[in-house]
C-alpha cells in the first residue's frame, strides 16, 4: 500500500500527514485529526451523514481518499463555531427543535452551509432539494427545513436566538459549604 | 410558571449540533484492537470448516475467531430479549412459542446470509477487513427456506429439526360469536393484503466497544443500545462474570426505532474478545451489515375479512395472518400479539377471531420496528374498511365516522386481551373526534371535489384516510433517583438511554415542576449501569409514562425531604415553607429563607450534619403502570400519483394526534412528523427483498430506500389533550404514533386514486413498479384508470 504526504487545511488549519493511498477521507477526519462530528452512515454516498464542505462546495467524504484532499480547504462542522459563538444553522437547529438523535445533524448543516452562502432566503423546495442527499431518520425533515429557514432569516438579521429555557447555564454556587 | 407544557430548547442540543457528541464510534479507546466479521454467504449452509492460516500471516491481525475457537462459550444460550408470555395471557389465550437462543457466532451451520461465522481482530478495520476476505470457510449448501409461504409447506426443509415444523409462534385470539356475525351481516369482504419486509435503518449503525480493565478484571461496553441493562445481564450470563463487574453503557444513541432493543451476537462476542485478548476491542456495523443482519421487522401476510350490514354497522372482523419471521421471533410474542390485539383499532367491532402464526426462514431474525405490529394492523383494517366502504357504495370517511368510538363510549372494551394480560380497554380519548378533526383540516368534502374535477384533466388524485390507537408505557416498573447538590444543581439517574428522545430536556421539566428548580439546574443521566443499575429499555413509547413518573414520584419524594430538612433548620413546619427562586422560603413571611445550596451542603454526607430528612437530600421514585395507556389519532392525507411514472406525491397531510398531556409540544411534534416519515417509508418506499436463495438483493441504501427530504411534505399536526387516568402526570406516550397509519394511509390513498385500476393493489409498499403495473394492466382490460367519483 502506497503512503503519500497530503497537505490539507482544515478549520483554518494546516495539517500535513502521511497516509495512506486508500484511506478514506472520513476516516481521515476523525481518526487521524479527532474530528469526530463528521459521521458515518451508509457508506455508499447515499447517507450524507459524512457531509464536509471542501473548498466551499458539500461533499461526502466517505467517497474521498483522503489524498484527493491534497491542496484544498475543507470545513467540518467543528469548525462553525466562532468563539463560544454558535453558527445561525447551529443555532436555528436549537431553536427549531432540528434534531433529535444528533447523528445526521452535523452533514445536515454542511450541506446547508454553502446553499445559504449562495442563496439568502431560499423557499421550502429549494431547501429540500438543497438537503435531498441527507438522510434523517428521525424528524421527517419538517423542522430541519424550518432550522435552515431560521438560520437564514438569522442571516439576514431578522432573528435573534432566545436563550434561556433548557439552556445550561450553570454556575457553581458561591459561598462557604457545610455547617 | 410550570415547566411542563413548554416547548423548551433542549439541553442535548449544544453539544450535537458543534460535532461533540460521542456515539459508540467515538469513544476514546486508546490501543483497540478493531474487528471484521466474516458472514455467511449462503442463507443456508453447513459449515465443514473454517481456514484462517492465509488471513493470520497478514499484517497486523491478532486473531481470527470461530465457534470452535469459543467452545462453549459459543452457546448458544437463551435468547436475552426472548421471554415467555405473561402469566395471565399464558392462562387465558395459550399463545404457542418457541424459545429463542444465540450463539456468538455460527457453531456447525449458517442460517441466513449475513449470519456471523467468524470474527478477524487486527490492529486497525482496513487490516481486519482485508484479512476477513482471506478467510476461507468451507460450505455445504442446504435448501433453503425463501418465504414464509414455503415454511409452511408440508414438506419444507425444516430450519430448526428438533422442531417438527417451521412455527415459531401461534395463537388465537377472539371476541363474540363471530362465525354467527358473519352468517348475519348482509355482505363479507375479503382480501389478502401484504405488508413487505422492513427494516428500522437508524442513520448510526450498531457498534460496540469493550475495554476490560487491566488490573481489576473489571469490564466496561459502550454499545449502540437501547437496552443497555439488558445487555449487562446477558453478559453476566454468557461471560459468567458478576454484573456488577460490567459497566454498560449507552452513549450517544445515533437512533434505534426497535433495531437497537435486542442483545445480538456482536454484543456479546466484541466483550468476550476483549476479555480473552486483555485489550480494548471495537466493531462498528458497516450498512450492508446493518440490513443483512440486524433484526428485520413488518413482512405479514393477512388474510382479513369484514361482516357489515347495508347501513355500514360492522359486525365482525376475521383474520389469518403469518409473519415472516427469519430464523427467529427474538422478542418471542412481542409483534405478532401487539398486531393482534391493536386489529380492532377504535373502531366498533363487536366479533372478531384473529389468527396468528410465526414461521421460520433463512433471513435476518425479526423484532420490532417502532410501531412494533401496531402499523401492520392498521394496514390490514383500514385497508379493509375501504373495501368494506366501496362494496356498500358508502362514502369511506362517512363509513368510519359510523363505526369510529366516541369518546362518551369510553372506556372501550374490545373483549380481547393486552399483551400484559389485562382486558384490553381503551382509556379514553375521542377517537371519532380525532377522525372528524383530520377531515374538516383536510377539507375532505372539497378535496372530493378536486379529485372529480382533477380527473376529467387525467390528474389522479387519491385520499388516504387511517386512524391508530397506541398501548403505550409498557410495564415493567421504573425507578428514578433524584438528588439536590450541594451546589444547587439536581440530578436525575434512570435506567433507559436516549437514542434522540430528549429525555434529558423533558425528565428535566417534570422534576423542574416538582421541585421548583429551573431546567437549567437539572441534569440527566441515563443509559450507563454504573449510574443506574437496573432499566428496561426505551422501547414501546414506555419512557415518558413509566420513567416520567418515577421521576416526578421521586421530584416530589425529594421536595418533601428538603421542605423537612430546611423545617428543621428554619424551625417552620414544612407546611408552610415552599421552594421559590433557588431557596425555601416560609410562606407569607419572605424573609424567613435558606438557599437550596446552603441547605443541601448542611445536610449533605460527608460536609454537614444528618438530620431528620435522612442521609443527604436524595430520593427515589418508581411507578408501576396498571397497564398501557392508549394514545388515539388519525391522519387524512392527498397524494397525486404520476400515471406514467408511477410516482406519488403527497400534497397534503393532516395529523391529529392525542397522546395526552404535553411535556414539551416541540419535542412531541418531532416524534410524531419523525413517526410518520417512517410510516410513509413503509408505505412507498421500504423493502428488504430476497431471491429465492435467500439472497438479500436491497444490501444498501441505495436500494433500500427510506424517504428523503424531497418525498414529504410539511404536515400539519393538531395536539390534543385527553388526560390519561393511569398515571398522576397524565400522560401517554408518543414515539410510535406517528408512524401506525403511514402503511394504511399511502395504500389507501393510491388506491382511491387509481379507482378502479387500483383493485388489484394489496400490497405496501406501492412502489412506482407495483403502480405502474396495476395501471399497465388495467388499461389492457380496457378498465378505466382514476377514481370512480
Amino acid at each position: 500500500m502506497s503512503e503519500h504526504a497530503i497537505r490539507v487545511r482544515v478549520n483554518g488549519e494546516d495539517h500535513t500527514e502521511t497516509v495512506e493511498s486508500r484511506l478514506l477521507l472520513v476516516h481521515f477526519l476523525r481518526e487521524v485529526l479527532g474530528l469526530t462530528g463528521t459521521h458515518i452512515g451508509c457508506d455508499t454516498t447515499s447517507c450524507g451523514a459524512c457531509t464536509i464542505n471542501l473548498d466551499g462546495r458539500a461533499v461526502k467524504s466517505c467517497t474521498l481518499f483522503a489524498v484527493q484532499a491534497d491542496g484544498h480547504d475543507i470545513r467540518t462542522i467543528e469548525g462553525l463555531e466562532d468563539g463560544d459563538v454558535l453558527h445561525p444553522l447551529q443555532e436555528g437547529f436549537r431553536e427549531q427543535h432540528g434534531l433529535q438523535c444528533g447523528y445526521c445533524t452535523p452533514g445536515m448543516i454542511m450541506a446547508a452551509l454553502p446553499l445559504l452562502e449562495s442563496n439568502a432566503d431560499p423557499d421550502e423546495a429549494t431547501i429540500r432539494t438543497a438537503i435531498s442527499g441527507n438522510l434523517c431518520r428521525c424528524t421527517g425533515y419538517a423542522q430541519i427545513v424550518t432550522s435552515i429557514q431560521w438560520a437564514a432569516a438569522a442571516l439576514r438579521g431578522e432573528v435573534v436566538a432566545t436563550d434561556a429555557d433548557a439552556d445550561p447555564v450553570w454556575q457553581p454556587a458561591a459561598g462557604p459549604p457545610g455547617y | 410558571m410550570g415547566s411542563i407544557g413548554r416547548p423548551m430548547k433542549r439541553v442535548e442540543d449544544r453539544r450535537l449540533v458543534t460535532g461533540r457528541g460521542e456515539y459508540v464510534d467515538d469513544v476514546p479507546a486508546p490501543g483497540a484492537l478493531h474487528v471484521a466479521i466474516v458472514r455467511s454467504t449462503y442463507a443456508h449452509a453447513r459449515i465443514l470448516g473454517i481456514d484462517a492460516t492465509a488471513a493470520l500471516a497478514l499484517p497486523g491481525v491478532v486473531a481470527v475467531v470461530s465457534a470452535a475457537d469459543l467452545g462453549a462459550a459459543n452457546g448458544p444460550f437463551p435468547h436475552p430479549t426472548w421471554f415467555p408470555p405473561h402469566p395471565p395471557l399464558a392462562k387465558a389465550v395459550d399463545p404457542f412459542t418457541r424459545p429463542e437462543r444465540i450463539w456468538l457466532l455460527a457453531a456447525e451451520r449458517a442460517r441466513f446470509a449475513g449470519e456471523p461465522v467468524a470474527a478477524v481482530v487486527a490492529t486497525d478495520r482496513y487490516l481486519a477487513e482485508d484479512a476477513a476476505r482471506a478467510v476461507i470457510v468451507d460450505y455445504e449448501p442446504l435448501p433453503v427456506i425463501a418465504t414464509a409461504e414455503q415454511a409452511l409447506a408440508p414438506d419444507a426443509p425444516l430450519l430448526n429439526p428438533e422442531w417438527g415444523d417451521n412455527i415459531a409462534v401461534h395463537f388465537v385470539i377472539g371476541a363474540g360469536d363471530v362465525d354467527q356475525a358473519f352468517e348475519d351481516a348482509d355482505i363479507v369482504v375479503r382480501r389478502t393484503l401484504r405488508h413487505g419486509r422492513a427494516i428500522c435503518t437508524p442513520i448510526e449503525c450498531r457498534g460496540v466497544v469493550a475495554i476490560p480493565d487491566r488490573r481489576s478484571g473489571d469490564l466496561s461496553v459502550w454499545s449502540s443500545s437501547q437496552q443497555p441493562h439488558w445487555l449487562r445481564d446477558a453478559l453476566e450470563r454468557t461471560l459468567r462474570m458478576p454484573g456488577d463487574r460490567i459497566r454498560v453503557v449507552a452513549p450517544d444513541v445515533g437512533g434505534g426505532f426497535g433495531l437497537k432493543s435486542m442483545v445480538y451476537p456482536e454484543e456479546l462476542l466484541i466483550p468476550r474478545l476483549a476479555l480473552h485478548l486483555k485489550r480494548p476491542v471495537k466493531w462498528i456495523e458497516t450498512r450492508r451489515e446493518n440490513l443483512a443482519s440486524a433484526t428485520h421487522t413488518r413482512d405479514q401476510v393477512h388474510e382479513i375479512e369484514l361482516a357489515v350490514d347495508r347501513d355500514g354497522t360492522i359486525r365482525g372482523l376475521r383474520d389469518r395472518f403469518v409473519i415472516d419471521g427469519g430464523i427467529g421471533s427474538v422478542e418471542s410474542i412481542v409483534v405478532p400479539y401487539t398486531t393482534a390485539c391493536h386489529l380492532p383499532l377504535a373502531y366498533r367491532i363487536p366479533t372478531m377471531r384473529i389468527e396468528c402464526t410465526v414461521a421460520v426462514t433463512n433471513k435476518a431474525p425479526s423484532a420490532a420496528e417502532r410501531g412494533a405490529g401496531r402499523p401492520e394492523a392498521a394496514f390490514a383494517l383500514e385497508s379493509i374498511l375501504d373495501e368494506a366502504a366501496l362494496a356498500l357504495g358508502m362514502d369511506r370517511a362517512a363509513f368510519r365516522l359510523h363505526n369510529a368510538l366516541r369518546i362518551d363510549e369510553m372506556p372501550h372494551d374490545h373483549g380481547i386481551l393486552y399483551r400484559d394480560g389485562t382486558p384490553l380497554r381503551l382509556d379514553g380519548g375521542d377517537f371519532r373526534g380525532d377522525m372528524s378533526d383530520a377531515l374538516a383540516r383536510l377539507d375532505y368534502d372539497t378535496w372530493l371535489a378536486e379529485q372529480a374535477a382533477g380527473r376529467t384533466e387525467g390528474r389522479l388524485l387519491g385520499i388516504g384516510l387511517a386512524g391508530y390507537i397506541e398501548g403505550t408505557g409498557v410495564p415493567p416498573f421504573e425507578a428514578a433517583n433524584i438528588r439536590l447538590d450541594p451546589s444547587g444543581r439536581v440530578i436525575v439517574s434512570v435506567g433507559p438511554p436516549s437514542q434522540g428522545q430528549g429525555h434529558q430536556t423533558t425528565l428535566a421539566q417534570i422534576a423542574s415542576e416538582y421541585l421548583s428548580v429551573p431546567v437549567e439546574l437539572i441534569r440527566v443521566i441515563q443509559g450507563d449501569t454504573y449510574a443506574f443499575p437496573s432499566g428496561g429499555g426505551t422501547i414501546a413509547s414506555r419512557v415518558i409514562v413509566v420513567v416520567g413518573n418515577a421521576v416526578a414520584a421521586a421530584a416530589i419524594e425529594l421536595r418533601e425531604k428538603i421542605l423537612a430538612a430546611a423545617g428543621d433548620q428554619l424551625e417552620v413546619a414544612p407546611a408552610d415553607l415552599e421552594i421559590r427562586d433557588g431557596s425555601v422560603v416560609a410562606k407569607g413571611a419572605p424573609d424567613v429563607s435558606i438557599a437550596l445550596t446552603t441547605l443541601a451542603a448542611r445536610v449533605t454526607p460527608g460536609i454537614g450534619r444528618m438530620g431528620s430528612a435522612g442521609p443527604g437530600l436524595e430520593a427515589r421514585g418508581g411507578f408501576q403502570p396498571p397497564t398501557v395507556t392508549f394514545g388515539t389519532g388519525f391522519h387524512a392525507a392527498i397524494v397525486e400519483v404520476d400515471p406514467d411514472s408511477g410516482l406519488v406525491t403527497i400534497l397534503r397531510y393532516v395529523v391529529v394526534h392525542d397522546c395526552g398531556r404535553l411535556i414539551n409540544p416541540a419535542i412531541v411534534d418531532g416524534q410524531v412528523i419523525g413517526g410518520l416519515a417512517q410510516g410513509v417509508g413503509n408505505g412507498l418506499f421500504e423493502e428488504l427483498i430476497y431471491d429465492e436463495q435467500g439472497q438479500l438483493l436491497t444490501g444498501t441504501f441505495a436500494d433500500y430506500l427510506i424517504p428523503r427530504a424531497t418525498d414529504l411534505p410539511t404536515p400539519i399536526v393538531i395536539h390534543k389533550e385527553t388526560r390519561s387516568e393511569r398515571n398522576p402526570l397524565g400522560v401517554k406516550g408518543v414515539g410510535e404514533a406517528g408512524t401506525v397509519p403511514g402503511a394504511a394511509l399511502m395504500l389507501g390513498a393510491v388506491r382511491d386514486a387509481l379507482g378502479q385500476a387500483g383493485a388489484g393493489l394489496a400490497t405496501v409498499p406501492v412502489t412506482p413498479g407495483r403502480i405502474v403495473t396495476a395501471i399497465q394492466a388495467a388499461r389492457a382490460a380496457g378498465v378505466p384508470v382514476g377514481h370512480a367519483g
